[in-house]
């Protein structure tokens, strides 16, 4: 099947199986950030934007994106660069396979919510799972973060 | 793994439930839980592209349609105010925000898992399903029903004055529940939806009144017993039989006691 | 010091962050084979027959091996120094298998849809056999599950194939029944731990290709590239010439990558049909067919007068190694010597095990190796000799606990040279403010707060064992690059090793570049296992860029024709005459290296220690019990580790967090039950719960160093010593919001709530 979709600002049209998922496809469209650790659903580490919303790319289809917007962490390299120093300086980004995952899912928080509390991070990024960092360290990364875009934007930068 | 030969996004319900009707054929949902199972399916229908991913309002009435998303559940200013977030409480511990953005309520209410929050919140609100062919069920009727090839289109809340709460235990804090519940009280009348017994969720009125003279200690104490002496429970990974019965007893005796601090506070 | 013991970002951050294609999967040729495993349904099974003639005429497919296209000759997956302690007891594919998920089949196609077209196709006629799923039953069983007779035990571990032991010992240090019968109390218990999975994110994946002189190349995600060259040349029965391994960026490892858990199969399809092939585990499959952590029973018997000086512990450890013997003989020895090495010098001490053969998946190294069993089951019982003496558990162990300069006899007669045990224990009782909140406190609404202790050691490296390398090398405009062996698997060590080279040649971490690891390029390392990275491959390190830093110092001297190098001073940039202040540059020095030049600007070093240095960790644990539900919360959880100087600060921490994370998870939610035939429950992220951010609580960590005298800047390990102070503390702080002891993990929260009605009852 042919299908169509605006892949990180770009028109797109490719051929794809009926029961590829979106997880496979963008990979084949040379967007390697996204990854696969689970087969149910449980780990996060697929997440791209649907549209706007942050969806697990594993259980999409990819004839469903077909005509919409699909966003993944190649398309976010300045929000990516700006938001993921903070995750750098805390060293929490370790081993770095469930970064993409959820550097998309905060910064999907972010649009959502530009300044959540403690208790909403944690509950946004509940669905991202982390073996190496506890969480401890991005969470820190992401207070300092939102502290950094705070005095930014009282600067009026 | 799960694979298809064909995807059709239909233009219409007749085509949909004309294609459902072959045994190889498949509506998907959100398709979190159909992509894990190893089968081959002959079409993949879907109904994306019928305009039922919507919540509508009106003074009556909440109209959920089947594609609407648990996201937009979670979210839905009115369904929230009218059931004093317990809508939310319900679905916000599904394993993550990705999750719940793809996984779709008609999914969830058709498939009439054990595990189910949804099915227990929305048995809780009285909901009714409007079936392609089967009309308007209420959803209780439709709990109990087997499965079949007619199509779930939408979920409909009717708007009576009623209290709710919902809470959950379970393992880890995104995990399925060990046990689901949904305390309902309309009028003088106090239900409760157990969940995740883990069979499909069940209903158990407060029959014998015990609610009646008011929501204390003691009444909260004895219906959470009652309701665990009418609730048959089962063992799984997540626990066993009797600790769900036991969990059962405490978590009504909460919910209860949290509804009446709450309509204290109204 | 500069650049050590500052928190400087990882090399290889930004490209985390950012999402770059940087890992085995990512970088694979579009054209391999794709290659799947059929496994095994049954726990023990004899193949009659296996039918492969319908598969292979499934269009796209290359090639299928069983049983009877192998080489015979038996080998082992552990990733350890030749000759490895664990036994040779693999085929790449055998007749018998012996767990559920075994691999029956090899099968490479074109694509995955063919391949599991094929698998389908397979006809397999089993012969089942009676397995062994207990691992009490084991020992000495009428059911044998390796009887093969070129089974072979390279070590003398007290293996015996016909016995159903991978190994088996027992040691005894003092007049250990003699002192034990005076002891006015002896406290005992048995501690059950499972075998719980490593989950990196990144499950166990390889690609491998011929390369232009017919080598094949193995690109895998491990942390132990040499060790699967030789592990392939074994499997594949070729010589090891003929194989190259790289590593690219690993998605974690915690010790699953300590093993070949992946690498024979593909390497045998390229091998056999010159083509590249590629074999990603699901998520299933690295829960099936892993390395998951030695279950283990250890049973700890103290001996203490009354009022509380310990004097003799017993440690007896039943270890289930599952099908094979994968550091079956090596995990279980640290379950006795880093955990009663704990109480220092002892008056006596015994130490017994048996690693037992089972019809499970084989287990492996996970991050604490053992010691995190026993610390569990040593630190568990000194906790219940605290409450039957009566006597405040942190108090106990300030009377115990060992000290800087204390022999430990179980740790093989090594001297404690670095510890600062009591100073972490000190900052910790203030971090929890202990002593206002043991042991508990009722909140009043069903609710009951707590704490618990627990202390912890661990090894740096395997002394007299394991080998660390490096190789650095000056390069125009004065840069330097920096080769290992060693594997970051998101540790930071390609960063930390920098940082130590950096501040040997008086520069910026920068102007270093970490390269690892390639087994045609690097210099030989053991691999990065056993708490040993920092500490030898940190050696090796530092004694590399001295070498270094002594060849520009001469050159310089050269230059400058200055006939005593002891003259000059190095700054980083310049080679100075500290006499008359004439100087030449490092970028002089690099170019003149260059150009007609003989001397050498590249030096290796290779370290091994006679020592294996300790580091050390407390751990303390307040949490909250929903005594109704059951329902632990995490409150909060103070650590303060000894891990000599800080290497590096953020990641120390993130270590640190990382290993108390996975701990929790091995007490709270992460369970292992198999079906009556062996099957494995926990076969996902759906059923095998590891914590998200909502059930970790808060953690705050500290350091307390010590200087350790034969580590690189007074450095020692962290990577493993993190994991093992959860296990303790969080039973007891269990124990002391409910007076319940468990001695099996996890423990579930329906554990505690119809322990809590049973006792009122």
């Amino acid at each position: 099947m042919q299908i169509s979709m605006i892949l990180n600002g770009k028109k797109i049209t490719a051929e794809t199986e009926p029961d590829m998922m979106l997880l496979e496809f963008v990979r084949s469209q040379g967007c390697y950030s996204v990854k696969r650790g689970c087969e149910t659903a449980n780990c996060g580490l697929c997440t791209v934007f649907l549209d706007e919303k942050p969806v697990l790319s594993c259980s999409t289809l990819a004839v469903r994106a077909d005509g919409r917007k699909v966003t993944t962490l190649e398309g976010l390299q300045e929000e990516a660069e700006e938001f993921g120093a903070f995750i750098a300086d805390q060293g929490a980004e370790q081993c770095g396979f469930c970064n993409p995952g959820f550097m998309m899912n905060a910064i999907a928080l972010f649009r959502e919510n530009p300044y959540p509390s403690e208790a909403e991070i944690k509950e946004y990024l509940a669905g991202n799972l982390c073996r190496c960092s506890g969480y401890e360290g991005q969470l820190r990364g992401i207070l300092a973060f939102l502290e950094y875009k705070k005095e930014k934007e009282q600067k009026g930068e | 793994m799960l694979t298809f030969r064909n995807y059709q996004k239909v233009t219409s319900l007749e085509e949909a439930y004309e294609l459902n009707q072959k045994k190889a054929n498949k509506i998907i949902g959100g398709m979190l839980w159909m992509k894990m199972e190893n089968r081959n399916i002959g079409t993949a229908i879907d109904l994306s592209g019928l305009g039922l991913d919507q919540i509508e309002e009106t003074d009556e009435e909440f109209i959920i349609g089947c594609m609407a998303t648990l996201r937009d559940v979670e979210f839905h200013p009115g369904l929230n105010q009218y059931t004093n977030g317990a809508i939310k409480e319900s679905v916000r511990h599904i394993v993550g925000v990705q999750f719940r953005n793809v996984a779709t309520i008609g999914g969830s209410i058709f498939g009439r898992f054990g595990f189910s929050d949804v099915l227990t919140m929305f048995m809780a609100l009285d909901a009714y399903v409007e079936l392609y062919k089967g009309g308007v069920v209420p959803i209780q009727t439709f709990a109990r029903m087997e499965r079949d090839n007619d199509i779930l289109i939408r979920v409909i809340v009717k708007k009576t004055p009623m209290h709710v709460v919902y809470m959950s235990e379970r393992y880890t804090k995104t995990d399925f529940p060990t046990i689901a519940c949904a305390i309902a009280k309309t009028g003088d009348t106090v239900k409760a939806v157990i969940g995740a017994r883990p069979y499909r969720a069940i209903c158990v009125a407060d029959e014998t009144g015990i609610l009646k003279q008011g929501i204390t200690e003691d009444t909260a104490r004895a219906f959470g017993h009652y309701v665990s002496e009418h609730v048959r429970t089962g063992s799984n990974m997540r626990g066993s039989r009797e600790y769900r019965s036991h969990l059962i007893k405490v978590i009504v005796r909460r919910a209860v006691l949290q509804l009446g601090g709450e309509q204290n506070a109204d | 010091m500069k650049v050590v013991n500052k928190p400087i970002r990882k090399k290889d951050a930004m490209a985390l962050v950012t999402g770059k294609p940087v890992y085995t999967d990512d970088i694979a040729p579009k054209d391999c084979l794709v290659v799947k495993l059929l496994r095994s349904p049954h726990a023990h099974a004899w193949m009659e027959d296996i039918d492969v003639s319908k598969a292979m005429k499934v269009p796209g497919i290359e090639a299928v091996y069983t049983y009877k296209d192998v080489p015979q000759k038996r080998f082992t997956m552990a990733g350890q120094t030749y000759p490895e302690p664990s036994p040779y007891d693999r085929l790449i594919l055998d007749q018998r298998v012996r767990f559920v998920g075994d691999p029956v089949a090899i099968i490479a196609g074109k694509d995955e849809k063919s391949v599991d077209r094929a698998m389908k196709l397979i006809k397999v006629q089993y012969q089942v056999l009676e397995p062994i799923l207990d691992f009490h039953q084991a020992k000495d069983s009428h059911i044998l599950i390796h009887p093969e007779e070129n089974w072979e035990a390279k070590c003398p571990v007290g293996a015996d194939n016909q016995r159903n032991l991978a190994a088996s010992e027992r040691s005894t240090y003092g007049e250990y029944d003699k002192v034990m019968d005076e002891c006015d109390i002896v406290v005992e218990g048995t501690y059950h731990t499972k075998a719980n999975n490593q989950t990196p994110m990144e499950t166990f994946r390889t690609y491998t290709y011929m390369d232009t002189y017919g080598r094949l190349n193995v690109v895998s995600s491990t942390q132990i590239v040499f060790h699967i060259r030789r592990i392939l040349g074994h499997a594949l029965d070729i010589p090891k010439s003929k194989i190259r391994v790289i590593k690219p960026r690993i998605g974690g490892g915690f010790g699953s990558k300590q093993t070949a858990v992946a690498e024979v199969y593909p390497a045998f399809v390229t091998w056999k049909t010159g083509k590249p092939a590629k074999l990603i585990y699901t998520r299933e499959e690295s829960q099936i067919q892993a390395s998951p952590r030695h279950e283990m029973e250890v049973s700890c018997k103290i001996g203490a007068t009354k009022d509380g000086h310990i004097r003799a512990i017993g440690v007896y450890t039943l270890s289930n190694t599952g099908a094979f013997g994968e550091h079956g003989p090596t995990t279980v020895g640290l379950s006795g010597h880093k955990s009663i090495s704990l109480y220092g010098d002892l008056e006596a001490y015994r130490f017994d095990y048996d690693v037992v053969y089972t019809n499970v998946q084989a287990a492996g190294a996970y991050r604490g190796y053992g010691a995190t069993q026993g610390i569990f089951a040593v630190e568990s019982t000194v906790n219940k000799l605290a409450a039957e003496l009566n006597i405040d558990p942190v108090k106990i162990r300030e009377m115990n606990m060992v000290k800087e300069g204390e022999k430990m006899p179980s740790y093989y007669g090594e001297t404690a040279e670095s510890c600062a045990l009591d100073r972490c224990l000190a900052r910790a009782k203030e971090m929890i403010k202990w002593d206002e909140k043991f042991p508990c406190k009722d909140m009043g609404n069903g609710k009951v707060r707590s704490v618990g202790v627990s202390l912890a050691m661990q090894g740096s490296a395997i002394s007299g064992c394991d080998v660390g390398g490096a190789t650095i090398k000056l390069n125009d405009d004065g840069f330097y690059v920096l080769t290992l062996g060693a594997a970051d698997m998101g540790t930071g060590c390609d960063t930390i090793l920098a940082q130590m080279a950096a501040e040997e040649l008086e520069c910026d971490v920068d102007r270093v570049i970490s390269y690892s690891a390639d087994t045609d390029i690097s210099p030989y390392d053991s691999g990065s296992y056993a708490s040993s990275t920092t500490y030898v491959t940190g050696l090796a390190t530092m004694q590399a860029a001295n070498q270094l830093k002594e060849a520009i110092i001469k050159t310089g001297a050269d230059m400058l024709d200055v006939e005593d190098p002891d003259l000059l001073e190095f700054d980083g940039d310049y080679v100075r005459n500290l006499e008359d202040g004439r100087k030449v540059s490092l970028i002089d020095i690099a170019t003149k290296s260059m150009v007609n030049n003989n001397q050498v600007f590249q030096f290796t070093a290779n370290c091994s220690s006679p020592v294996s240095p300790p580091p050390y960790m407390v751990g303390m644990a307040e949490i909250e019990v929903d005594k109704e539900t059951g329902h632990v919360e995490l409150i909060d959880y103070a650590a303060v580790v000894d891990c000599g100087t800080v290497v590096n600060p953020n990641l120390a921490r993130v270590q640190a967090e990382g290993g108390i994370v996975q701990g929790i998870g091995m007490v709270l939610s992460e369970n292992i039950s198999y079906t009556k035939k062996g099957k494995l429950r926990e076969n996902s992220f759906m059923q095998y719960k590891i914590p998200t951010r909502l059930d970790m609580g808060r953690l705050r960590v500290e350091f307390e160093s010590s200087y350790e005298p034969t580590g690189p800047y007074g450095a020692k390990s962290i990577g493993e010593v993190v994991i093992n102070t959860p296990l303790a503390a969080l039973t007891h702080a269990i124990y002391n919001a409910t007076g319940l002891r468990f001695y099996e993990l996890p423990i579930t929260p329906e554990q505690i709530a119809m322990g809590i009605l049973e006792h009122e009852n």
